[in-house]
């Protein structure tokens, strides 16, 4: 194993912004910030009245990557080249999208929040999708010499 | 109307700092996941930072007795550790691992309306439904 590319001071500012997000979502509507939770509810929506806010939270994450980009801070991430090709999307979205929903949360639901509250499920579901996710990378960087 | 403005601040918020923490790049995410070749640690200090922030003011905000702008928390419910959870999360992981997307940097990539980022976006909502309609259907 060798050590590459490793930033851990925008890492660990950007995680404190991510924390306090999750924070002021709960302070002030009583919700917890997890993201596939609050995409769920626009893909599939449960009654009318509970649409408006997860659409606006969506639109500011969209928002908040423009003020990334535009405010050129740090090494910065000016555009994006995915590891694998269209049909490796298409598949990798839509297991993130049955996954997230079957488990019910995903990296901020139960890597942040979940954990946050000390949930023994957040704990399990958080080990079991970094675990299946290290084996997956293992498989197609190393077994298969596929991507990147 | 608060209540909708708080959602697009605390998104906003949240997207910048995925932005920030450069989990907005795939290939880093994959790295970083790559803990038998180049490992690349950066993103445990993205965990961590956010899991400190939020675990220290979680308690003190759930001390209040309401929200600010809502009348109760929500939180989950559930405590039961069952197979949905385990089988769930080990398929996000597989997708996770896969293209170095999970949902919130995914979609806060929107920004940069790229095909390709549409592309996993649409076949994420697809995911989604497909996945919330069967469940609604077993009645889970």
């Amino acid at each position: 194993m060798t050590i590459i590319n490793f930033t851990p001071l925008p890492a660990l500012m950007g995680g404190a912004l991510i924390g306090l997000a999750a924070a002021l979502l709960l302070f002030a509507n009583g919700r917890v910030a997890g993201i596939s939770g609050i995409a769920g509810g626009i893909v599939y929506p449960e009654s009318r009245t509970d649409l408006g806010w997860r659409v606006l939270f969506v639109v500011g994450l969209v928002l908040g990557g423009f003020i990334y980009q535009w405010s050129g801070l740090g090494a910065g991430v000016q555009q994006i080249t995915a590891v694998v090709d269209k049909p490796g999307l298409i598949v990798a979205g839509l297991l993130v999208g049955v996954g997230t929903q079957i488990g019910s949360g995903c990296t901020s639901g139960h890597g942040i929040c979940g954990l946050a509250r000390r949930s023994p499920r957040s704990l399990v579901a958080t080990l079991c999708f970094m675990g299946s996710a290290i084996v997956t990378v293992y498989i197609v960087r190393h077994l298969l010499g596929g991507a990147a | 109307m608060r209540q909708l403005l708080a959602a697009l601040a605390a998104g906003t918020l949240f997207g910048f700092g995925l932005g920030l923490a450069q989990m907005i790049d795939p290939a880093k995410v994959v790295n970083f996941l790559d803990l038998f070749g180049h490992w690349d640690p950066s993103l445990a200090f993205v965990m961590g930072g956010g899991l400190l922030v939020n675990a220290l003011l979680t308690p003190l905000i759930l001390r209040q007795k309401r929200p600010l702008l809502a009348d109760f928390f929500r939180l989950p419910s559930k405590t039961e550790i069952d197979r949905r959870l385990v089988v769930g999360s080990i398929l996000f992981g597989i997708g996770w691992g896969l293209a170095g997307y999970c949902p919130g940097p995914m979609l806060t990539s929107l920004s940069f309306a790229d095909a390709d980022i549409i592309t996993i976006v649409l076949a994420y909502g697809v995911g989604t439904f497909a996945a919330r309609w069967a469940l609604a259907r077993r009645g889970g």
